[in-house]
């Protein structure tokens, strides 16, 4: 199966959000570069709000995430709950 | 940020709103009418509802986040040019990196905005003209973005002083120029496979991540900031590339040979173009992250082969040229720096020799191809300049009638020989550097030989500086042509060492540095 990645900027933004994809998503690898942090899944990602907001203590909306987005690659599917990439759609 | 405001619908039917509710089918005019250019190059599209909006950003949402973005980036922009952050990257050296950005991107950025606009309007479904119009939006951000952050380095170096005269004019910015001109030239449909999805989804990923990556590894907090926060748009940009993809391919069979020949042609026109990319990172970053073939096999082989393998089940196959593309990994870098650094007079930046250290990482990174083929004429080069005899291309290179590439390619099988290629259309001879360029030519031929070649127009006297009488005794034809991209000789070109450039950098540290 092919991996789906996000990047994101290296920032404290981004650090909850990092550490919600990596509890939620079995098998994400987290890769560290300069000022950026990419994590490959493989086949399918999901990044759940519920998952950020216990981490922040505050309300949060995905689309926040764009502040601090680098890239990602997959098939993007985004409601108010979850934002998932995967291989397939 | 204040993310504290209560939603009433949810995502889904906001973006339905705004996308298919304000959509209506016209009845002063047929839909046809309105929409003009829809059919003309053979898709065929039945149901625009049957588009499914991948990103859901509502225009609220994006001018929101958008903004942000724009906040935080200038914020760093600022910060950096009011501290001097310019002192702070690693080497002089790598400021040469930004004036090849500078004078081949932002014009780039702009071209993709101007296109983006069109299709806006040209679009007949709605989900698409609202994606394609935050697109043009975000495309002339970058172009702007980028204009501001470099302009901190037009105060202070050499050759940043007129960037989009050059990108005009001067011979290698006619690879950039050419590519978007060329799917700026084309209908709809393939301009959106050509930039939206193999410059965009299967190519940028390449420029803004480890390039931009080693950007901020050698302390240019502005290339880094512009670059992230453009990528950043991209993300949403390669999913609508992606979607449209899948869309046509799912509306009508008969697309998908139409498709199929775009993705190829554009598949490779886009890996022609990031030759350059792919020299700024082996050659240009005193700090490397990683090798250009390393972040290839990441960004290419991995995920855009990923892709590939998604798209099979609608029969998308693998561009053709892919085999060659894997074969000339090993080499393309070392080629590209080859030539500017032999071509050193003419280029608004400067070139150097890579130090003994900076060869044995090449040799690292390039086990099979480095020792063997270009560490020879690094060295032969070196010496030569020890006896005083730095080694000039004094003449200008043929260049390929489709990707505008001098001929610096080599045969996949044998890197010892120059790729060329030549036919005669219409009594007239033409030269490419590959059989996928001769192959776009012959199936183009009425576009690409209107191609305007830097190196043809030179010698057909076409670029001589204003008023310059080539006639006249004593006339020099580089003087003028150099004159005519408003390049300063001596000052803006030639080596680096030695360059006003490195002096000025090393006296500048030294006073950030000392009391």
């Amino acid at each position: 199966m092919s991996n789906v990645f996000i990047a994101l900027q290296a920032n404290e933004d981004s650090r909850p959000i990092v550490d919600a994809i990596l509890a939620d998503n079995p098998g994400a690898v987290l890769n560290e570069q300069p000022a950026m942090v990419k994590i490959d899944v493989p086949g399918r990602m999901t990044i759940r709000r519920s998952s950020v907001e216990a981490r922040i203590g505050r309300e949060f909306d995905l689309q926040e995430m764009q502040v601090n987005l680098i890239s990602l690659s997959g098939h993007v599917d985004e409601t108010d709950e979850e934002f998932t990439l995967s291989c397939e759609r | 940020m204040d993310m504290n405001a209560k939603k009433k619908l949810g995502l889904k039917e906001k973006y339905a709103l705004m996308t298919r509710n304000l959509g209506w089918e016209t009845t002063y005019e047929p839909m046809d009418k309105v929409f003009p250019q829809m059919d003309y190059e053979g898709i065929r599209i039945h149901d625009w509802d049957k588009w499914e909006d991948p990103f859901r950003l509502t225009m609220d949402a994006y001018w929101k986040y958008q903004a942000e973005k724009e906040k935080k980036l200038y914020a760093i922009i600022d910060a950096y040019a009011q501290n001097n952050g310019h002192l702070n990257v690693t080497d002089a050296r790598y400021i040469n990196a930004l004036k090849i950005f500078l004078s081949a991107v932002p014009s780039l950025e702009y071209n993709a905005h101007r296109g983006f606009a069109r299709l806006g309007r040209e679009m007949r479904g709605v989900g698409p003209q609202v994606a394609c119009q935050m697109q043009a939006i975000d495309e002339i951000r970058h172009a702007q973005t980028q204009i501001h952050s470099l302009s901190n380095y037009n105060k202070f170096y050499n050759g940043f002083h007129d960037w989009k005269h050059m990108n005009d004019r001067v011979w290698y910015l006619s690879v950039p120029k050419s590519f978007f001109e060329d799917a700026c030239t084309c209908g709809p449909f393939e301009f959106i496979i050509a930039i939206g999805f193999s410059f965009e989804y299967v190519l940028t990923n390449l420029v803004f991540m480890p390039f931009i990556s080693g950007a901020a590894y050698n302390g240019d907090l502005g290339a880094m900031t512009f670059g992230f926060s453009a990528q950043s748009d991209e993300a949403r940009h390669m999913t609508l590339g992606l979607e449209v993809i899948k869309f046509m391919l799912e509306q009508d069979p008969a697309n998908l040979p139409i498709i199929q020949r775009w993705i190829d042609k554009w598949t490779w026109r886009g890996v022609r173009l990031l030759t350059i990319v792919a020299m700024l990172m082996d050659y240009m970053l005193p700090k490397r992250v990683m090798s250009w073939k390393e972040a290839w096999e990441v960004y290419f082989e991995e995920n855009g082969m990923a892709l590939f393998n998604d798209l099979a089940r609608y029969g998308i196959k693998v561009p053709d040229c892919a085999a060659l593309i894997k074969k000339e990994k090993d080499h393309i870098s070392h080629q590209a720096w080859n030539a500017f650094y032999t071509a050193g007079m003419i280029t608004n930046f400067h070139t150097w020799l890579p130090s003994e250290d900076e060869m044995n990482w090449l040799s690292s990174k390039y086990p099979d191809s480095f020792d063997k083929y270009y560490r020879p004429r690094f060295e032969y080069y070196r010496q030569r300049e020890k006896e005083g005899k730095r080694f000039y291309n004094k003449t200008l290179p043929m260049l390929c009638q489709v990707c505008q590439i001098p001929m610096l390619f080599t045969e996949g099988d044998d890197p010892t020989l120059i790729s060329y290629r030549q036919i005669e259309h219409k009594g007239d001879k033409y030269h490419f550097c590959s059989d996928h360029c001769q192959h776009i030519f012959e199936h183009e031929p009425e576009k690409y030989v209107e191609a305007w070649l830097p190196a043809h127009q030179i010698y057909q006297g076409n670029c001589f500086a204003e008023g310059a009488d080539p006639t006249a005794p004593g006339f020099d034809p580089l003087k003028s042509v150099l004159d005519y991209w408003h390049l300063d000789f001596g000052r803006d070109n030639l080596d680096f060492e030695g360059s006003e450039d490195q002096k000025n950098f090393a006296a500048w540290r030294q006073q950030a540095t000392t009391n």
